[in-house]
């Protein structure tokens, strides 16, 4: 195809596109204007129904906890594919753990003061806003998924300020695991309380507290927000982990790629190990 | 024009900008840092939007959490490159000898 043929083609393509994309956009109602019933019975009811003032907590974690649970999920699933796939490049790895690639990084700088400094002095602001974030659900426009990403890039901190082996030291891969498989498992296991107690499942059956959009108020949101928090802390903790893992393991020079003509000299049979 | 509604537009346009300067970048590296001012950019967007819900969300993941993977996964790769060059070149020159 010449370009003069694919620049007609891609005329009469764009013009069918704005044309339709205009006649979309005629019929959507004004621009800010919600026509939807739900938005404002919401907005009337729910800080009276949940005592939580952050109402956005209030839909995510009760209205519509079911629709939550499962996007909590989602990010389950990522990171376990993830370390699913790249446990096996680490199998490769340990296969010829010393045959090193002519490239070492020996003479490269590390890194510098201005990088560490800064990093070590942010972490503990970092927990602490993470925390803050996870824990005031009720109140505020935040919750366990900001919080937690936010705990999680703490660790990152620790990672830049210090070395690998300070970021393996304070999230060991048997700990990392552990709390986010209680993270996942208890926003379900709350549901199934509800459950126990003859409610719907996912219903909100503590106490939901006197003061609106108080800590102590919004029964099971700061709760489940809590568990979303350990799970999604523990869940991007895990992918950090695996991504830097992967990183370091080129930089001492024991990555092996897997094209067969790496390992020359050497008998088949240490291609085919384990 | 109100105040929140000249905001809006300010930040549209340069929502629009900013995609067009990561989309346009050659260098990966410099397109990543671009990409993590861009979700910058896409939070300040949702808080004029009065979501600041997701202005948290994408402040955590857009501009620390992806650029994060992102960068280490382009050094892996051009790691992995540089040392499969540096065989290519062993075996060379073996080859010859």
């Amino acid at each position: 195809m010449s370009q003069r043929q694919r620049l007609i083609l891609f005329s009469v393509a764009m013009a069918g596109l704005a044309a339709c994309f205009g006649w979309a956009a005629s019929g959507l109602p004004g621009f800010g204007n919600y026509p939807g019933p739900y938005g404002p019975v919401i907005l009337h009811d729910a800080v009276a129904q949940t005592r939580a003032t952050g109402v956005v907590s209030a839909v995510n974690f009760d209205y519509r906890g079911f629709d939550t649970l499962g996007e909590e999920f989602i990010l389950f699933t990522a990171a376990a594919g993830l370390s699913v796939v790249l446990r096996r490049l680490r199998g490769e790895r340990e296969r010829e753990p010393d045959r090193e690639p002519e490239t070492d990084n020996s003479n490269k700088p590390g890194t510098s003061a201005a990088v560490k400094v800064p990093a070590l002095l942010f972490t503990g602001p970092t927990v602490l806003i993470g925390w803050w974030l996870a824990s005031h659900a009720q109140a505020n426009p935040s919750g366990g998924f900001q919080g937690g990403v936010t705990l999680a890039s703490a660790l990152a901190l620790v990672y830049l300020a210090g070395e690998f082996i300070a970021f393996r030291r304070l999230s060991p891969v048997m700990l990392t695991d552990a709390v986010e498989a209680a993270g996942a498992g208890g926003f379900a296991v709350i549901g199934l309380i509800a459950l126990a107690m003859g409610l719907p499942y996912l219903d909100n059956f503590v106490p939901l507290g006197t003061i609106p959009g108080s800590v102590s108020s919004g029964g099971t949101i700061p709760l489940i927000s809590f568990f979303v928090g350990l799970e999604v802390a523990a869940a991007f903790t895990l992918i950090i982990g695996e991504f830097l893992e992967q990183t370091l393991l080129i930089r001492r020079g024991l990555w092996i790629t897997s094209r067969s003509s790496w390992s020359p000299g050497s008998s088949p049979s240490a291609c085919m190990g384990s | 024009m109100t105040l929140m509604g000249t905001l809006q537009a300010v930040i549209l346009v340069l929502v629009a900008a900013g995609a067009l300067a990561v989309a346009r970048a050659r260098d990966r590296v410099r397109q990543v840092l671009l990409l993590s001012g861009y979700g910058m950019l896409l939070a300040v967007l949702f808080f004029t939007f009065q979501a600041p819900d997701v202005t948290l969300s994408e402040l955590a993941v857009g501009s620390v959490a992806l650029p994060l993977i992102l960068l280490l996964a382009i050094f892996k790769v051009d790691k992995a490159r540089d040392a499969d060059k540096a065989r290519d070149a062993d075996q060379a020159r073996r080859g010859r000898r």
